[in-house]
């Protein structure tokens, strides 16, 4: 070996000069301390390298394999959506100061990664309402899992009460992470498309920790935040809502109506679809829960001489320190997509957020319209964000299957999560023009009358 | 360079736009009309409010305020500081992986499901192992998600097991992932070789052992040589053995921890596979597991059924899901690009550099700082600072001392069984140059703390902020920024 791959700078002059330097003649003596019986003696089934040009070209062959958003105007949501990303955003990102460095442990030689986390936790606060933010999560269903092992710790209580509006794979991994501690996740049935109040009346009581609704809620409808807290409180049980931050720029603050935790992801501001990940959750609390909060907090402190600065902090509550008293296990999170998002945010501002929402919501005001008004029956009976459930003549399968031969991407088909027989959950993002819709719906027009 | 010391709140002045976006091409939508009154928001979010300019200006400030390792030397312990290849951006930023939808149907992103396939086949070569699942987005989530597939395995088998043990060498996820799913931790003692203690092991392993969770080489970058053994013990007991593999940069081509005799591996893509930290995240850690251990992966699956590449999540005996969709796709395509730049041969001589940059630079410093653990070391090692800590500097002051010199500093105080613990782990993707400068202002360091301590204790003196007042920061915190102080600012002005 010897300089043959461009990642690998040693010369054979090196490689003698530091086996020389260890009085040893090859580099096999470094190894004699993995036993012969378990050492490999073929080298490993994979494939042989592949030079750069060869490489990029095999890559872009696969990438091209697949149908993408720019090509198909999609209309695909349910937690993943198709948003403009300012140009900024990928050329800010990627700086190599930023992407190739670890956490901020030695904060005197990454003030621009802590001010920046600083940042973000700032702007999630002000989209949430909420009093802290951590640094970020992997992503917003893993969030809500966090947010409900919280929510039972700090209460002492047993179980939490999840709406069926809540997004089918949130509660899936809820699933699977109430059965570490061993805590029950009891969902709440709907009433049309929003959470059944009278439901969840019914279901709560003193060993709730927690009441977990989606706002927006998976159907795009907006869940009424503020009796589902007064449900929540008279039974001393913790409000977590899981919010599209996008949304936030226009709906009240789930802080104000009385959320405990938010969480959510931000995705849809500044992140690529990127076939489901990484995208990057968020985690907001009120101040009482400052100190449990799971994962990295940056604060602001100051050096010797008064110069203000940013330090990792309240790193008691982590699990480098407490190991396994720690309340989470969270090390790795989604920093540099969070650093998209406050990119993002910064770029689109105070008002080009709420521009960009209220694209949204005429959008899909336009989209649902246009369909009623052809004889569709649309499922929301509350206001919707950006999405809505249609009901459909034929198999969302088949429609689907249709609209990809015209160059669309259909909706989301609510069949094997709900049951939900020809039942379409779309998505309108400030993407699509009014020409992706319409055509959109000349083909479902087709359909029903071919 | 002029100071720059602003938040991005603090340039923001009301009417001033950052982005472009279309008017409406539809009918105008009046909020109260739609909404609930006390649903509609009441005030905006305070967003900065700067030019397309400004924000350019400020994040270039900030990435100037920070340390990668495109700018140097990065010998971070356990952490697998190596060169981030940028063939690997730019595959993840291709329009047909960046812009596709998780719920896309199968049939329109065949080449995505292709990568994610073919990577968790090449995984499970790499580690031994008889599946792999890609969906933990890091390391951590790896450990729980093997824990997880522990318990099922056992509870499949009528047994209720409830302890974990740990080595005290282990990183905390160890301990952290343990209880998170619903174990108890028991910590085993090392002996004085840095290795585990296979007398302490059998005292602790018994019919109520869930697993041992271990990284070899470990934390001090040794080599577990009785793993054969170690193995076995577990295993009589009916417990299993996880892999961490945040030290896996060692081991490529070399041996398995298949071989070794674990039944779960995780694997840090943004450590051994070239995957950027990026300041935190995103990382992904993908687990493998021996074939009885199969049933319960998460689901969905990435399957291959003829020629066509599926999603799968019929599988009864799942654990269920563990991360939205396929885990981060875009963190995966990196590591597949890296895996196919390489080839069997590339990453074979990949541990072998890491493996020799690390006896090498240890060779170099061992004379001048307490080097506890005397054997060859892998891919990382640990000296001690209590040689210095004797003249009154702590490793700390020579932690700070370095980044005078442009270098990332080791990873100190851990692990937690060596006094004034520095850890170092060079890789494979360093000079011999870099190395030897390196090596030289550690030695220089070290005839400082003799001759001249107080420019070691007051270190460091380039960066352009001293040491920060953590606890000023813990006991006072201040998390997010509040609009007040600009208006007591420009108060303080006039």
């Amino acid at each position: 070996m010897a300089a043959t791959y461009r990642y690998l700078p040693d010369t054979k002059q090196d490689q003698e000069e530091m086996l020389k330097f260890l009085n040893i003649s090859s580099i096999d003596e470094l190894f004699e301390d993995i036993p012969a019986e378990i050492s490999l003696q073929d080298e490993l089934n994979i494939p042989e390298a592949v030079p750069e040009p060869l490489l990029l070209k095999k890559m872009n062959q696969l990438a091209t394999k697949n149908k993408n958003a720019n090509h198909y105007p999609t209309f695909l949501g349910a937690g993943t959506y198709d948003h403009y990303i300012p140009s900024v955003v990928n050329h800010m990102i990627s700086r190599s100061e930023f992407y190739t460095a670890y956490t901020p442990y030695q904060p005197e030689i990454s003030q621009g990664e802590l001010q920046a986390i600083f940042e973000f936790q700032t702007m999630v606060c002000e989209l949430t309402g909420m009093d802290v933010a951590n640094s970020s999560m992997y992503d917003g269903f893993t969030s809500l899992a966090e947010a409900a092992s919280l929510a039972v710790a700090s209460t002492r209580r047993s179980k939490v009460l999840v709406s069926k509006a809540v997004h089918p794979e949130s509660r899936a991994i809820l699933h699977t992470v109430a059965g570490g501690p061993g805590y029950t996740a009891e969902e709440v049935n709907l009433a049309d498309e929003v959470t059944d109040l009278g439901k969840l009346q019914e279901q709560i009581d003193k060993d709730t920790a927690a009441v977990i609704v989606q706002y927006p809620n998976f159907f795009g409808s907006i869940e009424d935040l503020k009796a589902i807290k007064k449900i929540a409180e008279e039974k001393g049980a913790l409000l977590i809502v899981s919010a599209n931050p996008l949304a936030l720029a226009l709906l009240q603050a789930p802080g104000k109506l009385g959320a405990d935790i938010v969480i959510g992801d931000m995705q849809p501001l500044g992140i690529p679809m990127s076939f489901g990940g990484p995208h990057c959750g968020y985690f907001a609390v009120s101040k009482k829960f400052m100190r449990k909060i799971p994962g990295r907090i940056v604060g602001q402190t100051a050096d010797e001489k008064g110069k203000r600065g940013f330090v990792l902090t309240l790193q008691a509550r982590e699990q480098h320190i407490r190991r396994d008293k720690a309340s989470s296990n969270i090390c790795s999170n989604q920093a540099l997509n969070a650093l998209a998002s406050s990119i993002c945010m910064t770029s689109l501002g105070k008002q080009g957020i709420r521009h960009m929402a209220q694209l949204n919501i005429e959008k899909a005001d336009y989209m649902s319209k246009t369909l009623e008004q052809k004889g569709f029956t649309i499922i929301n009976e509350a206001p919707f964000f950006n999405e809505f459930v249609v009901e459909l003549p034929r198999s969302v399968k088949e429609v689907n299957e249709k609209l990809l031969k015209a160059g669309i991407i259909g909706g989301f088909d609510l069949k094997s999560d709900y049951g939900f027989e020809n039942q379409m959950l779309l998505a309108v993002t400030e993407q699509r023009t009014k020409e992706e819709i319409d055509q959109f719906i000349d083909v479902l027009e087709a359909i029903v009358n071919g | 360079m002029v100071e720059y010391n602003d938040l991005i709140f603090e340039i923001s002045r009301p009417g001033r736009v950052g982005s472009s976006l279309p008017e409406s091409d539809v009918d105008c939508v009046d909020l109260n009309d739609k909404f609930p009154k006390h649903l509609i928001r009441d005030e905006p979010a305070e967003l900065p409010e700067v030019s397309e300019l400004q924000l350019v200006r400020h994040y270039t400030a900030l990435s100037n305020k920070n340390h990668g390792i495109d700018n140097g030397f990065y010998p971070l312990g356990s952490c697998t500081m190596k060169y981030n290849p940028k063939i690997n951006e730019d595959v993840a930023r291709l329009e047909g992986f960046s812009r596709i939808h998780p719920y896309q149907p199968v049939e329109t992103v065949q080449g995505a499901l292709e990568v994610l396939y073919e990577l968790q086949e090449e995984l499970a070569v790499i580690t031994g192992m008889d599946a792999v699942t890609l969906q933990p987005s890091a390391g951590a989530q790896g450990e729980w998600t093997g824990l997880m597939m522990a318990k099922a395995y056992h509870a499949q088998k009528g047994e209720t097991r409830t302890k974990v043990l740990v080595p005290d060498s282990a990183h905390g996820t160890n301990p952290a992932s343990a209880s998170v799913a619903g174990f108890q931790t028991i910590t085993i003692p090392s002996d004085k070789n840095g290795l585990v203690n296979l007398e302490e092991l059998k005292k602790h392993v018994g019919p109520d052992t869930a697993a041992l969770m271990l990284t070899n080489p470990n934390t001090l970058g040794l080599f577990e040589k009785e793993i054969v053994e170690i193995a076995q013990v577990v295993h009589e007991a009916g417990g299993l053995l996880y892999y961490d593999g945040a030290n896996a940069n060692a081991i490529l081509g070399k041996t398995t921890p298949g071989q070794m005799g674990f039944d779960i591996v995780h694997l840090n893509l943004h450590k051994t596979f070239t995957t950027p930290h990026g300041g935190g995240g995103p990382g992904a850690g993908p687990v493998g597991v021996k074939e009885k251990l199969i049933p319960f992966l998460p689901v969905p699956r990435i399957e291959k059924s003829g020629d066509k590449y599926v999603l799968n999540s019929d599988h009864s005996h799942s654990i269920g899901r563990v991360k939205g969709y396929y885990g981060n796709f875009g963190i995966l395509l990196r590591a597949y690009t890296y895996i196919r730049t390489m080839g069997p041969i590339g990453l074979r001589q990949v541990s072998e550099s890491a493996v020799l940059h690390a006896n090498y630079l240890r060779k170099r410093l061992a004379p001048y700082f307490e080097a506890p653990f005397s054997q060859i070391c892998k891919h990382e090692f640990v000296l001690s600072g209590s040689r210095q800590k004797n003249l009154g500097v702590r490793t700390l002051d020579m932690a700070k001392r370095l980044l005078d010199f442009g270098y990332h500093p080791p990873t100190i105080y851990f692990p937690l069984n060596v006094e004034e613990c520095l850890m170092i782990e060079p890789t494979e993707t360093e000079s011999k140059e870099t190395l030897d400068a390196f090596a030289d202002v550690m030695i220089q360091i070290a005839k400082e703390v003799e001759e001249n301590p107080g420019v070691v204790l007051d270190a460091p003196h380039t960066t352009d902020i001293g040491r920060l007042d953590e606890v000023q920061a813990a006991r006072l915190p201040i998390l997010r920024y509040f609009k007040e102080e600009i208006v007591e600012k420009e108060t303080a002005k006039s």
